[in-house]
């Protein structure tokens, strides 16, 4: 039976999409079973990150509107035989969505999948409360700048007030992703530090994502960070944040990016 | 790092800028219009539906959409009454660009 994660943010260009993908195929990786679910009705991209932008038959409308059967909206990656995406739909826009509907969906995903990733929406409207309102977790993303950082905070207080978990006056488990993080900035003072973040949102950590040119790389060649270079440090980062989610215990380091002797040379660390 | 430019990042670049190139060539043919697909898979089903009878879940579409043309397969399992148990019959639809 699936545990239900919401990837969620308030703010948008956090890093929710990226981290859906990435922590989606690392957890496929490991061998589960994995579906990821985009819920930007209109604005969709978790199949461009994907590299599945031109396989989209059906999406989450067509299911939610019962024009299309799950297992035919759902797309395989084609290098991890475990990992599926529903896209939204490109067309529509988020009244599309009926909450009987998204509910049905979850509901028909559980028994077949381990992990149900649902990437939400920026903003606070149906979007993103529809991403969130089945979550058993909750991974809130966040970017150590204040805009992020308040509209983490916001986003907690919903998780805790909106979501059917909240609602049965159960606690709904949050954990931080703190990506584009930058070190020797945070060090200089020039940046929030991970223990400024963390006393501010009270909630724990369950990564910390370096600021990391392969990103923007893995993005343009259309796959997750975690399958285009599993050694670059972004990816090493969400490897540890999936073995979190799994329930390993793994020791919190912020991953970097190896020197090589040409960038010795110049001075600077490698990309 | 203008090294680095000169290798690696150049190539993704260029493949991020072929990858958007096909998809908004297809999304802006595309807007506006019904989707092309569910009324292909009805008109289809309801043709083979004609002669016998197809289970909606053993259809199955995939879609590749490419530069010069798009390849939509369509794949339906029509049960037969022979001992072999079930034949498949499969189509691949090659549809040009203009489509959309």
């Amino acid at each position: 039976m699936a545990q239900v994660v919401v990837v969620t943010s308030g703010k948008g260009g956090v890093g929710k999409t990226t981290s859906t993908a990435a922590l989606g195929a690392a957890l496929a990786r490991a061998g589960e079973r994995v579906a990821v679910i985009d819920f930007d009705v209109g604005l969709r991209n978790l199949d461009l990150v994907m590299g599945a932008e031109r396989r989209v038959v059906f999406d989450l409308i067509h299911v939610v509107q019962g024009t299309a059967r799950l297992s035919q909206a759902l797309i395989r990656d084609k290098r991890i035989d475990t990992l599926f995406l529903l896209a939204a739909s490109q067309t529509r826009d988020k009244e599309s969505l009926s909450e009987d509907g998204v509910e049905r969906v979850i509901r028909e995903l559980r028994p077949s999948f381990d992990w149900i990733i649902c990437d939400s929406p920026a903003g606070i409207e149906r979007g993103a409360s529809l991403a969130m309102r089945h979550a058993d977790l909750a991974v809130v993303v966040a970017n150590p700048e204040v805009s992020s950082v308040r509209d983490s905070d916001r986003i907690i207080g919903l998780l805790d007030s909106t979501t059917d978990k909240a609602k049965r006056g159960e606690l709904m488990e949050k954990y931080l992703l703190l990506t584009r993080y930058d070190p020797a900035r945070a060090e200089r003072g020039e940046m929030l530090c991970v223990d400024d973040v963390l006393e501010i949102l009270c909630i724990p950590l369950l990564g910390i994502i370096p600021e990391s040119k392969d990103v923007l790389h893995a993005s343009n060649m259309g796959l997750p960070v975690t399958l285009n270079n599993p050694a670059s440090a972004p990816a090493r980062a969400y490897n540890d944040a999936a073995r979190r989610l799994q329930g390993e215990q793994v020791q919190l380091v912020v991953p970097s990016d190896k020197t090589t002797l040409l960038s010795k040379l110049l001075g600077r660390r490698a990309a | 790092m203008r090294f680095a430019g000169l290798f690696g990042r150049q190539r993704s670049a260029s493949t991020a800028h072929h990858r958007l190139q096909v998809l908004l060539m297809h999304e802006r043919c595309a807007g506006g219009k019904p989707d092309l697909i569910p009324i292909l898979r009805e008109d289809i089903l309801a043709a083979i539906g004609k002669h016998v009878t197809v289970d909606p879940d053993k259809v199955r579409l995939k879609i590749e959409r490419g530069e010069m043309v798009s390849l939509l397969e369509i794949d339906i399992e029509i049960p037969t009454s022979m001992k072999h148990g079930q034949d498949r019959f499969a189509t691949g639809v090659q549809f040009p660009l203009s489509w959309g």
